[in-house]
């Protein structure tokens, strides 16, 4: 078996990271617009959660993939594909060019994560799996005494299906502290704000009452997602991060819209969209220079 | 509470309990926590997930000698599932039990997303299963298991009919590599099989030899049909008796056998007459162009009547005299 050592992602700054997930949103919009599918505003949202973990927190590898002492990530919100095709794609789970095949016929790389893709955990895409798959993976790695850490990433949309509520209450009363819940909190759905369709606020407190440990976070700020999401609780409980993001981030017109939910850009929005992003980008370089 | 519970079998089928000399064994789901605790104890792999469910799924002995090996979740099936799940795809052999009714209904995406599309090895169990539950209504009545779970095209679905069969399947869950259904009642059953009799899963189990017509059974309705077979004896009847205990994949070479050798057959399940073992016998059948004289028992297509488990059997057919009855009337 690989030491932990092995699975170490690779060392990036603050910088590097912020720089890489422009690049990311670049390749998710170009996934997307080359597919005539996917959902665009979800995916903008959780790339620098994705980011931090896959180049910053996550022990695991492509090579290590078949590592029982891996760290294991699976994503609840399923329906953001996209953006994690994209940074399996990045961290050389698979070839880049694979993404063009999104969605095609007899692709392996279906509109919702599946475990024929190298980097995969578990097939998703219905909402409200991935916490329960996830309490049993973290319970699995207590048994086997191995340190590995557990990750989901629900949509906060998502918060509204009972089985979410199932797996807190079963997390908390197996003090599941190597178990990470991150909520996406974009507060926009498919049909608008959360807090209109049916409202699930005040997070932190719900989670807090389920026993968890609570870290409300900028999910956009490279920094302090690393921090909360390195961290291990300071007790017996699981840790659950809310990261407040935007829905459809870096892309001004896409942004807290809902209708960006699945949208998919024109070829005239995909080139503004793309022009916004290395806008920013050469922002973020001139700083680094 | 509940009116006290008729026997299962008649004054003239105990009689030819006796004559078959067939003997009383457990409950399929106690064999299935007895012998499950026997595997576990020499596998620290296998762990048992239960939902408030090991008192009706007789694991508190399991859960006391092997605590480490249990995971209690409480009330809510669908955690159940994604748990179950979530151990199989990190190496543990992970059964996860509870009542059929609710585990195969309200957790019906977990079992099919968590476990059959992501492809764990996990063993889904329900228990008390069909109508075991009796008088306590629809609620708890488990009839579309069978329908819902053949759609889905990777999980194998076993019912046994005693607990030889029991020992089979529970054996052959825990080596697969795919996930498996294992559907248990809470009556004692009786032992059916000779002592050279062999489990497979996908592989019917002749449990008497005839050719005036093939009873095509699984589960707790086996035992009927072969004492109807044994009545029928009496008439100069001689009727063949199939354990198809895996209900997907079945056993269609068994069926066939039947179908070209018998002048008829009846399907026998604890199960809707609609998606059970019936109508894939049927279609099978169908398929391959062989059209013996039919018949499909089981729950018909009405709000099932009240009563335990002995009164719907015995309301519905699935009893020695039902099916003795139907014999005769389908052979003239």
């Amino acid at each position: 078996m690989a030491s932990q050592n092995d699975m170490s992602p690779p060392a990036w700054s603050d910088s590097q990271l912020a720089l890489k997930s422009i690049h990311l949103r670049k390749m998710t919009l170009e996934a997307i617009f080359e597919a005539g599918a996917g959902h665009t505003g979800g995916g903008l949202s959780c790339i620098d959660i994705l980011n931090v973990l896959y180049n910053r927190v996550l022990k695991v590898s492509p090579e290590n993939f078949d590592s029982p002492g891996r760290d294991h990530y699976v994503q609840s919100k399923g329906h953001s594909v996209e953006a994690l095709y994209v940074v399996l794609a990045d961290r050389g789970f698979f070839p880049v060019a694979d993404l063009k095949s999104l969605c095609h016929y007899q692709s392996h790389y279906v509109g919702h994560p599946t475990r024929k893709i190298h980097g995969i955990e578990m097939n998703t895409g219905a909402l409200g799996h991935g916490l329960p798959i996830c309490v049993g993976m973290a319970l699995a790695a207590q048994m086997d005494g191995l340190g590995a850490r557990v990750f989901t990433l629900l949509g906060d949309g998502e918060l509204a299906e009972g089985s979410n509520w199932e797996a807190a209450m079963a997390a908390s009363h197996h003090k599941l502290d190597n178990l990470v819940a991150i909520i996406d909190h974009n507060t926009l759905q498919i049909s608008g704000h959360t807090r209109d369709v049916c409202s699930n606020e005040p997070l932190d407190e719900k989670w807090r009452a389920f026993g968890w440990e609570v870290r409300v976070v900028d999910g956009h700020d490279i920094g302090a997602l690393s921090t909360a999401l390195t961290q291990r609780s300071t007790g017996p409980v699981p840790v659950c991060v809310i990261a407040n993001t935007i829905k459809g981030k870096g892309v001004s017109f896409m942004e807290n819209v809902a209708q960006w939910h699945h949208g998919v850009p024109s070829p005239e929005e995909y080139q503004k969209a793309q022009n916004e992003l290395s806008a920013a980008e050469t922002r973020i370089r001139e700083v680094m220079a | 509470m509940s009116a006290p519970a008729p026997a299962m079998f008649s004054p003239a089928a105990r009689e030819m309990i006796q004559q078959l000399g067939l003997t009383r064994g457990r409950a399929n789901q106690e064999e299935f926590a007895v012998f499950l605790e026997s595997l576990a104890r020499e596998n620290s792999n296998i762990i048992v997930v239960t939902s408030d469910s090991r008192g009706s799924g007789k694991l508190g002995p399991f859960a006391k000698s092997l605590p480490r090996q249990l995971v209690e979740v409480g009330i809510a099936e669908q955690n159940l599932v994604g748990i179950t799940a979530g151990l199989a795809a990190c190496g543990k052999k992970s059964f996860g039990v509870s009542p059929a009714c609710f585990l195969t209904a309200r957790s019906l995406e977990q079992i099919k997303n968590d476990i059959c599309y992501s492809n764990v090895p996990a063993v889904v169990v329900g228990i008390s299963a069909g109508v075991s539950y009796g008088a306590l209504g629809t609620t708890h009545h488990s009839l579309h298991d069978f329908a819902a779970l053949r759609a889905i095209h990777n999980i194998t679905l076993v019912a046994p009919a005693d607990n030889f069969e029991t020992r089979g399947a529970v054996l052959a869950a825990a080596k697969a590599v795919t996930p498996t259904y294992l559907r248990f009642g809470k009556a004692a059953m009786l032992d059916l099989h000779a002592p050279n009799a062999c489990f497979e899963p996908g592989r019917a189990i002749p449990v008497r030899s005839g050719s005036d017509l093939a009873f095509i059974a699984s589960g707790e309705t086996v035992v009927h049909c072969l004492l109807a077979a044994g009545f029928l004896e009496t008439k100069g009847l001689h009727c063949r008796v199939l354990s198809m205990h895996t209900v997907r994949p079945l056993d269609e070479a068994a069926l066939h056998q039947a179908a070209r050798e018998c002048r008829a057959i009846i399907s026998v399940e604890e199960h809707s007459i609609h998606g059970g073992l019936g109508e894939a016998c049927a279609a099978s059948l169908m398929q391959s162009g062989l059209h013996p004289a039919f018949r499909i028992v089981g729950i018909p297509d009405e709000d099932t009547v009240t009563g335990s488990q002995a009164d719907i059997f015995r309301h519905y057919g699935l009893s020695m005299e039902g099916l003795s009855d139907l014999t005769l009337k389908m052979l003239g």
